[in-house]
């Protein structure tokens, strides 16, 4: 079905006739289905006469005025991605690549792997994370460099990470500092971005860095307060799900989130284990709904597999090798 | 701000060793650049080190474990500057041998060694390394041994699991010669002592240390890994292998091997109580750790003994924050030793965790059921029955039997698989 141009969707292609399910690509920003999750003011779902593969719901015609371009972005997004027995870092490289794309102010708080990492991994999304920092698009602070430099030499001026050197766990103002000065709007006048957005990789590691969950959630609280508010732009957190691990702590952390996040993506793997063309399963939810009329939250669930360069979504038990 | 310059921008602060490693584009996870051969480059070629080889899917630059069986099962050998976590055996006999297999290879490879320990001095350690089988007069030995433990059933072709008999496998066995990526050793002979002399290596053995006067940084660590991350440092530092010497033309790789860490010889206590206060104190070690060795050229292995932590969860966060785990589950002393089905092994392998580096996907294999046996001289690692497979119903061999005569249309296929309940990974449809 070919894509009109001038109203987003929420690129779904549904193929009349055949058995294959939904099946759309997480590529570029425009036609991503996360990319009009988060992207909402620019969506137009189709109307209602269009047949959804998920079999006609009569709850999600009202709900086709979610994502119209009236209600105005009021307000940002907090958006909680969450991954249980599998990696669910793909979806932080497409959200990282979309707000780049979508040209808005970006501040990521990388503390699990390196800038060669995402660097690279953004340029086969389409992105080029250099130059984004060089024109000062993106302002990166990358955890395992600063940690060594905070753990080895002392620091004359405040660090971000500036609680790796104390004994008992403290809280996480620094950090908090530095994500405010690195957002905070340029007086110059022109406004070259959109909208500030955070991304966080990797809240889980702050706990294993000896925060408490209730100091990582009041850093989280004041974020959203500055970001989403007063800032009016989106966040974006990963925190893993320790599932059976009994992580008191992380379940705290990732309780206290899913209360206060509009959008979970959860992406799990396989309850039936390993399988080659089946990589996981991702859970949508979206909760706070801008409309007073929605009462209920919304939860889809689709199977993806991960390729080089994009992810394809499918409905469960619709994976192409299957078929 | 000075968070701000230091990620920010390019132009890195004077004086701080990991910042001229980003200047100079040491990190090891870059790509291999194609440089014309006349040129005089200041900076060596990353390609040229011994020992190493860029991987197949992203360029990513591997040095071999020492066992080319798991360094086809991690996708090709361990990235540089990468941790390999190996879950230690409940009585740690096979973990101390993986050890020494990754310190044999790098001595063999000309790489520079550095081996923690709270057990062992690392002198001695090294002493008790494995040789490399690398010249053709093994290679008569090597093909009777090979034979004498040929299982008659192995030359017998596969009827109706035929398409088994496909499968690559697992390792080619044959002695090789020291330039080649991964070499075999043999486990009943010592490495030669010029071998090891002619080696450069460095040892931290923590009793020695904790009583030195070595000035500490304050953290919230263990002393003894306070002391360990510094020494890791300094050695870093000072030999150059995080590009803050640029003058040396030949760069090298540093293997470092920690063992049994977060075992109480190290001073945490982790292994014996439940919730104590030093519960963040080898993640936090782990995460520093990990911080060196991506702005450096070094792999490490580090054995730990996973099945002492009482918490649950700090063996998960462990889990995050190192990039290859692999898992060893002997039979020694469980019910599995008189299975039938194990008869052969000594025990199983689980590899728990691959990295996606620089990827969105990662090279895992298909196979998930190892074992691993050690023969007289190798420690070859094969696929196995999985370990909850005790019984086979009859039913499927009639019904693969059917299958494979008259091929049946794709919708019926799939009704098929759902009546057998077998494990996933077993599904050859």
């Amino acid at each position: 079905m070919a894509r009109r141009p001038g109203t987003g969707y929420l690129g779904v292609v549904v193929r009349r006739g055949s058995t294959r399910g939904l099946d759309w690509r997480l590529g570029p920003a425009e036609s991503g289905l996360l990319g009009h999750l988060a992207y909402s003011q620019r969506l137009t779902v189709r109307s209602r006469t269009e047949r959804n593969w998920l079999g006609p719901s009569p709850s999600w015609a009202p709900q086709a005025d979610l994502f119209s371009p009236r209600s105005s972005h009021s307000g940002g997004k907090l958006t909680l991605l969450c991954d249980a027995k599998t990696d669910g870092s793909f979806l932080v490289h497409h959200f990282l690549s979309f707000y780049l794309k979508a040209n808005c102010k970006v501040c990521f708080v990388a503390l699990i792997q390196s800038f060669s990492h995402y660097s690279i991994v953004g340029q086969k999304l389409g992105v080029s994370l250099t130059m984004a920092r060089e024109r000062g698009q993106l302002v990166f602070l990358e955890g395992l460099k600063s940690a060594v430099d905070v753990v080895f030499q002392a620091q004359k001026e405040p660090h971000p990470l500036q609680f790796l050197r104390e004994a008992n766990a403290g809280n996480l103002k620094p950090l908090f500092e530095f994500v405010r000065e690195a957002l905070k709007p340029i007086d110059s006048g022109e406004a070259r971005w959109t909208y500030p957005v955070l991304l966080v990789d990797d809240l889980s590691v702050l706990l294993s860095l000896g925060m408490g969950a209730v100091a990582v959630l009041d850093f989280i609280h004041y974020c959203r307060a500055t970001v989403c508010w007063e800032l009016k732009g989106n966040m974006v957190v990963l925190v893993h799900d320790s599932g059976d691990a009994e992580d008191e702590e992380n379940d705290i952390l990732l309780n206290g989130l899913s209360h206060q996040s509009h959008l979970i993506l959860r992406a799990e793997g396989l309850a039936t284990g390993f399988c080659r063309d089946v990589h996981g399963q991702l859970r949508i939810l979206w909760r706070r709904p801008s409309q007073p009329t929605v009462h209920r939250d919304q939860s889809f669930t689709y199977q993806y597999k991960i390729q080089d360069k994009s992810v394809s979504f499918f409905a469960k038990g619709m994976s192409p090798a299957v078929l | 701000m000075a968070a701000a310059a230091t990620c920010g921008s390019v132009a890195a602060s004077t004086g701080s060793a990991v910042a001229t490693a980003s200047k100079n584009n040491v990190t090891s996870f870059q790509r291999r650049g194609r440089r014309a051969s006349g040129t005089n480059d200041s900076g060596p070629r990353l390609v040229s080190i011994t020992g190493t080889r860029p991987s197949v899917r992203n360029g990513q630059l591997l040095v071999s474990t020492g066992l080319p069986a798991l360094d086809q099962l991690l996708g090709g050998g361990l990235a540089v500057g990468t941790v390999l976590l190996i879950e230690e055996d409940k009585y740690n006999i096979y973990s101390p041998l993986l050890f020494k297999y990754f310190l044999a290879e790098g001595i063999v490879n000309g790489h520079t060694l550095l081996v923690a320990s709270a057990k062992e001095d690392p002198a001695n350690i090294l002493q008790e390394l494995p040789a490399p089988l690398l010249d053709d007069k093994c290679k008569k030995e090597f093909d009777e041994d090979v034979y004498n433990h040929k299982t008659p059933e192995s030359n017998i072709k596969m009827k109706i699991a035929w398409r088994y008999q496909l499968l690559p496998k697992m390792e080619q066995i044959g002695p090789v010669s020291s330039s080649r990526f991964g070499h075999y050793y043999d486990a009943s002979k010592r490495m030669p002592q010029e071998l090891i002399e002619a080696s450069n290596w460095h040892g931290f053995f923590l009793p020695e240390k904790i009583s030195s006067t070595l000035k500490v940084e304050p953290c919230s660590l263990t002393p003894g890994y306070t002391k360990l991350l510094q020494f890791i440092q300094n050695i870093i530092y000072e030999e150059g292998f995080d590009g803050s010497n640029p003058q040396k033309k030949q760069r090298n790789i540093l293997r470092i091997g920690i063992q049994n860490l977060g075992s109480p010889l190290w001073g945490d206590d982790i292994c014996c109580a439940e919730n104590g206060g030093n519960s963040h104190s080898l993640t936090k070690f782990l995460y520093v750790l990990r911080g060196l060795l991506r702005t450096s050229l070094s792999a490490c292995i580090i054995t730990m003994p996973t099945h002492l932590i009482q918490n649950k969860a700090i063996i998960a966060r462990v889990t995050t924050l190192s990039d290859i785990v692999v898992g060893l589950e002997s039979f020694i002393g469980s019910e599995r030793e008189t299975n039938p089905l194990y008869k052969d092994y000594h025990g199983l392998i689980h590899i728990r965790q691959i990295p996606r580096l620089n990827n969105l996907i990662c090279d895992e294999s298909d196979v998930k059921d190892l074992a691993f046996k050690l023969k007289r001289k190798l420690f070859t690692i094969e696929m196995c029955w999985p370990p909850h497979y005790s019984w086979i119903h009859p039913a499927n061999y009639l019904l693969r039997a059917l299958i494979l005569l008259f091929p049946l249309p794709r919708t019926m296929q799939i009704k098929i698989t759902t009546i057998m309940s077998y494990p996933s990974n077993w599904c050859i449809f």
